[in-house]
């Protein structure tokens, strides 16, 4: 059984395919017609929807999040409150978000609109009273192709400008209620989780039993990715086995020596943790996909999903992350630098499982830089993915810990960067040109759509020219185009 | 009728000041609450199928087998058709032959439809669609400008236009300086956010109706009764808005009309047929991307003499709208400049790619290009700041006002508007600022560019330039509009409502724009070439008028006033005559009662367009649209990437109908084409397969590259034609704004060289592009004979 609100309206689902996506589930099975696909894949945003659910620091309010509902499955929305851009107006006046984007006519062809108004309305809900900045960053999933952006910029501005007072928050009450009796029938009955199609574990235990049980059934985390086989592969998939309902997969804590975070917590609950320890990776966090794909996607599903343009891999190699793997009966530890053998292979087992990814934190000797080149700076694949991690004392290199996307069949690191530079100067010429050299010469990466192999050695070299500096104490010099910190 | 709507409750809502003002997107409220219906969001007939097509995975060859056992068995399969199946026209070619509904017998591109499957969904569709099996006895694709060249491949001959070929060589001879350069300017996919979708349902016997998302519903209407081998009347096309056009849906909309058409016709069902985003890409023609090439000869100050222009459009398998986009890039190579004696040659290369198509600006923005980057390469040359270069050869007294196809510039907006503005965006101030901070600035480099746009308005095939509406008044006092233009998001509907109107003295909520329809306007031209408004609302306006004058007419009789019928105005929701008035919704219901006809139809043809492409000689444009803009851009001298900072826009609409819709095209048009000349990129493997296929690796601006700084106005002088209430038209104009980001990148890497070297820039100035360029700008000054060598090695390196 998969239970949640439409609105205000309890659905149970008894039955689903597995590769239901959620807005087949909407378009196709409940007629809403107002929720758009534009590319069925995550990319432009026009399926935006917002599932609430208690705010887990605040349980007495609700949070609101976006999601890519043509790349969200049925299991995602279980216990949550599923909202549509039919829902926001009410007895005829249209949401002030909906107001301000009339007002600042920022719609044309209306396509990309719903999918706009509902990334707004999340934006509204957060209560940030937010600045350009944020408003870029709540819509940095959604595409228009007519407007140039910025009447929806103006426009969102505009309506986050106070603090929200809709009939959700009216209705607030009443919402956390039904959505707790929800969750009290799971509690209240042995009855499982999940349908036939869709195994949905609570706990480790379960988990493994499913897995033993179902053999041939893939793991799915956040399914921003795997929902991809389905919508661009039309590939039927039979039976899935989810990760989201976990606790002991979703909990994150900090000890003096390290944080970790849950394999299964969404990138967008784990970043504040990991920027609280490590401000200097803001660019790779902030420019991971979108909020939307952010706030499904999973650090453990990053990383078990071994793809070589993956953000989240090259910076944990720099950041010598250690692996929490599970089999259900004993965690092991593995360094995240043994845990890529080949493309998209991995050291985990067929019954194993990523629970956790522990970071160690920093000394005040470490010199840390995440970097991103793309085609565009928002919602893109990396070209070339680069984190340095340098322990410079009295100025002298002792250690280059450095992770690599984009570059070779797996996320990679330079042990060759290391070994020549340790011992040297950083401020050194030697230690530019030299470490240029190395990287210029480190990988044999390929032509692709994204870029030519020719630019990814150029620029990996020139990201350790900039990373130099970026470090050095003295002629400080304007490096970048963006800001990102 | 017998009894009429209590005249109390009609609606009435303000009607003054109805046009000329910023009134909201007529769909607005209803697309905020995702109450906007599109062709997929129709309620279904009952037992509506699926459809789905298969296509090839070659891009040339004879087809020597079509096995389609494994999709006839795929579950939930119901008709499979290939082109044998068609029992009327197999061609759908808009203008030429060329274009087969389905591939008959030949493969011309990759991805190229071979078979419609229908089923009873939409997944079970498009999966079966994956089954066929297609034997192709392949030969090798032609892919460039090079090989299409070499191998004499066109899908229509050349044309050319300028002064005889010994003026133009000879005054080349005595020139004191000449350059030249070769531009590769990439293609562009539309990426509206609907994709391609019809719905088909069988009427009786033999008549079908069609809702279709496309700009042209009597192209799709005529195309549909071909195939169906029905006459036309037999087939009514409804299209009610579209999530976004831009060409795409000009021409490439009907193919999946007729495939749905074709489908219902066999199965008497309802068949819906929506291309998913990653066909679409495949099986939709672009933005031709084109290699043009120019010899520039000129003096001192940098007035051109003499030029000769090279224009080379990749059109793909099929002349589609090639002609058309070939010649208008040649008729826009000149943008605002006097090229002094020309010469200007068009070839339209056949490769083996989707059929590149319309999108806005239709050939103007690859050809307009060139003339900017002649104008850089003589700043550069002569060592002057590029716009002293551009407004030295504006067209003018100094120079010259004749077009290189003998058209006299009869109101010329720039010099005017680029003064505006020059002093407003402070060029020279902030020319002197960038100056400065590149000089202490290392790594990070900043550049600086305006230009102009002068962009010719009227479809070039004179018998487009028409247009047709039906306009009825019902008994309380509403009025319904039909016209032949479609809504795509541009606002032409809004404008419309506001015309009709102004016209009637009534507010706004009284006019109901419907749905384009074929049976209510028949034999429309699509809505394109930015003409939507200027076409439609004129005839809008006729129709209005017509009306008018039969409704005055009786007012004035009812006063015994029949001579001052002619005296009777149309204002404050009212009708008067002298010091009498009635209310509109009064004298409607009166004129009802008295047997006045309520409803007319409007036409209105475009004036004064006369082109003879034999001489090459005429007067394509009604007029000219006009536009400046000015960009700074922050460019990353170790990686290639960049920012576009500030972007400074004065645009001219004429007598705006609506500043809000106008500014918003102007918004658009300028990221999309910045789009088009930096991130959009499309990339074709080496068996001819577009790899750039979705939108994870095909990337158009997002909302974090709208620039920080994004000043726009209108410069606000009316049009000195007779257009409607003297506006312009605005749809397509702005797009080539966005060629001073080209040129703003351009002249920050040249900062590089001391502002001595044009860089080669190929487009999309992608930042792996701008790398190389900087690279090769970098490798040139440090090496001997820098300026020279670098110029020679940038042309080489192109």
């Amino acid at each position: 059984m998969i239970r949640f609100l439409i609105n205000q309206d309890t659905v149970e689902l008894e039955e689903a395919r597995a590769d239901l996506t959620l807005l087949q589930y909407i378009r196709e099975h409940r007629k809403k017609t107002g929720t758009k696909e534009g590319c069925a894949a995550g990319d432009c945003g026009a399926c935006t929807v917002v599932l609430a659910e208690p705010d887990a620091k605040k349980p007495n309010t609700l949070h609101y999040r976006t999601v890519n509902s043509c790349i969200t499955l049925m299991s995602a929305v279980h216990g949550k409150q599923l909202i549509l851009v039919e829902h926001l107006s009410s007895n005829g006046n249209l949401h002030p978000v909906q107001a301000a984007l009339v007002e600042y006519h920022g719609s044309q062809c209306g396509f990309c609109t719903p999918g706009f108004i509902m990334s707004m309305f999340a934006l509204y809900h957060s209560n940030t009273k937010p600045n350009r900045d944020d408003v870029l960053h709540a819509l940095s999933g959604n595409l228009c192709r007519c407007t140039g952006y910025r009447p929806i910029i103006e426009a969102t501005l505009a309506a986050c400008a106070q603090a929200p007072n809709d009939q959700f928050t009216q209705n607030a009450i009443t919402t956390l209620k039904k959505l707790k009796a929800l969750s009290g029938l799971e509690d209240a009955s042995d009855m499982q989780l999940g349908t036939g199609h869709i195994l949905m574990p609570t706990t480790r235990e379960a988990l493994r039993d499913a897995i033993e049980q179902n053999p041939d059934a893939q793991l799915v985390a956040g399914s921003t990715d795997l929902s991809l086989q389905f919508t661009q592969q039309l590939k039927n998939v039979n039976k899935l086995i989810s990760l989201c309902h976990i606790d002991a997969l979703k909990q994150c804590t900090t000890t003096e020596h390290s944080l970790t975070i849950g394999a299964a917590v969404p990138l967008n609950d784990a970043a504040p943790l990991m920027l609280k320890r490590f401000p200097q990776v803001a660019e790779l966090i902030t420019r991971f996909a979108s909020l939307p794909i952010r706030n499904q996607a999973t650090l453990g599903g990053n990383v078990a999903n071994a793809s070589p343009i993956g953000d989240t891999p090259p910076l944990l190699l720099a950041l010598n992350a250690v692996l929490h793997i599970d089999n259900g009966i004993a965690v092991r530890k593995l360094p995240i630098s043994e845990f890529f053998v080949g493309y998209r292979k991995t050291k985990l087992a067929v019954n194993e499982w990523i629970s956790a990814i522990e970071i160690p934190l920093l000394s005040s000797f470490q010199k840390i830089a995440a970097y991103k080149i793309s085609k565009r700076f928002e919602d893109d694949i990396s070209a070339v993915c680069a984190v340095f991690n340098v322990t410079v004392e009295n100025n002298v290199i002792v250690n280059i810990s450095a992770g690599f996307g984009g570059v070779a069949a797996t996320p990679v690191q330079c042990d060759a960067l290391n070994n020549a530079l340790v011992g040297k100067p950083l401020s050194s010429q030697e230690c530019l040109t030299l470490g240029k050299q190395i990287l210029h010469d480190a990988f044999t990466p390929i032509d692709d759509v994204r870029a030519s192999a020719a630019y990814r050695k150029t620029v990996l070299a020139n990201l350790w020219h900039r990373f130099w500096l970026e470090n050095q104490t003295e002629n400080k010099i304007e490096t970048r185009v963006v800001q990102h910190a | 009728m017998r009894k009429l709507i209590d005249k109390a409750h009609a609606q009435q809502s303000p009607s003054n000041n109805v046009v000329h003002v910023s009134s909201k997107h007529e769909s607005a409220p209803r697309q905020v609450q995702g109450a906007a219906n599109y062709v997929d969001d129709i309620v279904e007939p009952q037992g509506t199928l699926y459809a789905a097509v298969g296509l090839s995975q070659c891009a040339k060859g004879q087809i020597t087998g079509i096995n389609l056992d494994n999709v006839r068995q795929s579950e939930g399969v119901v008709d499979v058709v290939t082109i044998d199946d068609v029992p009327g026209h197999k061609d759908i070619g808009p203008v030429f032959e060329g274009d087969p509904l389905l591939a008959n017998q030949e493969i011309k591109f990759f991805g190229q439809p071979v078979f419609a499957v229908l089923a009873t969904s939409v997944q079970l569709a498009r999966q079966a669609a994956l089954k066929g099996q297609i034997d192709v006895e392949e030969a090798s694709p032609i892919m460039n400008a090079d090989e299409a060249h070499a191998q004499s491949e066109f899908v229509r001959p050349l044309h050319r236009f300028g002064q005889e070929m010994a003026k133009v060589d000879s005054t080349f001879e005595t020139a004191t300086h000449k350059t030249h350069g070769n531009l590769s300017i990439g293609g562009q996919e539309h990426m509206y956010l609907e994709g391609q979708v019809s719905l088909a349902i069988p009427d009786e016997e033999d008549r079908m109706k069609i809702y279709t998302s496309s700009q042209h519903p009597s192209e799709v209407q005529k195309l549909v009764a071909e195939v169906l081998n029905v006459k036309l009347h037999r087939v009514m096309v409804d299209m009610r808005r579209m999530g976004g056009g831009f060409g795409g849906k000009e021409t490439q909309a009907a193919q999946w009309a007729c495939i749905a058409a074709l489908l219902a016709s066999r199965n008497r069902c309802a068949v819906k047929l929506r291309l998913p985003r990653f066909t679409d890409m495949h099986v939709t023609g672009k933005r031709h991307p084109f290699e043009n090439s120019y010899d520039v000869a000129f003096d001192d100050t940098g007035k051109i003499e003499a030029t000769r222009m090279e224009i080379n459009g990749i059109c793909g398998h099929s002349p589609d709208l090639s002609d058309a986009i070939v010649d208008r890039a040649m008729f826009h190579a000149d943008n605002g400049y006097f090229l002094g004696n020309s010469d200007i040659v068009g070839h339209r290369l056949k490769t083996n790619m989707v059929s590149h198509t319309a999108y806005r600006g239709f050939g103007g923005p690859q050809g307009m290009i060139m003339a900017e980057a002649m104008m850089d390469k003589i700043a550069r040359h002569l060592g002057t700041d590029p716009l002293s270069v551009r407004k030295r050869n504006l067209y003018g007294p100094s120079t010259g006002t004749v077009t290189p196809y003998g058209m006299e510039i009869e109101h010329n907006l720039l010099p005017e508007m680029i003064d505006e503005l020059e002093q407003r965006a402070e060029y020279w101030q902030r020319r002197e600022t960038i100056t400065a901070f590149n000089r202490t600035s290392p790594i990070i480099k900043k550049g600086l560019a305006l230009t102009p746009v002068k962009f010719g308005i009227s479809f070039t095939a004179k018998h487009l330039n028409q247009a047709g509406a039906l306009v009825h008044i019902y008994t309380d006092g509403s009025i319904q509009i039909n016209h032949g233009g479609t809504e795509m998001g541009q606002g032409l509907h809004t404008k419309i409502a506001q015309i009709a109107a102004n016209e009637f003295g009534v507010g706004i909520d009284m006019i109901e724009v419907t749905a384009t329809r074929t049976d209510k306007v028949p034999n429309t031209s699509p809505t394109a070439a930015s003409s939507g408004t200027d076409l439609n609302g004129k005839a809008v306006q006729n129709a209005c008028l017509t009306l008018k004058a039969r409704l005055a007419e009786c007012y004035a009789k009812s006063l015994s006033r029949a001579d001052d019928a002619n005296l009777v105005e149309f204002v404050g929701d009212e009708v008067r005559l002298g010091k009498h008035s009635i209310s509109f919704v009064e004298l409607i219901q009166s004129a009802y009662f008295a047997r006045v006809s309520l409803s007319a139809s409007g036409f209105y043809k475009t004036p004064k367009l006369q082109y003879n492409r034999e001489t090459g000689e005429g007067r394509p444009f009604f007029y000219f649209a006009y536009g400046v803009s000015m960009s700074e851009v922050s460019v990353d001298t170790l990686t290639g990437e960049y920012t576009v900072d500030a972007v400074d826009i004065i645009h001219d609409v004429g007598n705006s109908l609506n500043p809000a819709i106008d500014i918003g095209q102007i918004e658009g048009a300028f990221i999309q084409g910045m789009g088009w000349l930096t991130t959009e990129d499309l990339k074709w493997n080496n068996k001819g397969k577009l790899i750039s296929e979705n939108m994870a690796t095909y990337k158009i601006p997002a909302i974090g590259d709208t620039p920080k700084t994004f000043n726009v106005s209108l410069f606000g002088r009316e049009n000195a034609e007779d257009s409607i209430y003297h506006s312009k038209a605005v749809g397509e104009p702005p797009f080539m704004l966005a060629i001073s980001v080209w040129c703003a990148l351009k002249d920050a890497i040249s900062s590089l060289s001391g502002y001595t070297v044009d860089p080669a820039l190929d487009t999309p100035a992608t930042p792996e592009r701008v790398l190389n360029a900087i690279a090769d700008i970098q490798a040139r000054v440090t090496s001997p004979n820098a300026k020279e060598s670098a110029t020679e090695n940038a042309k080489e390196s192109v």
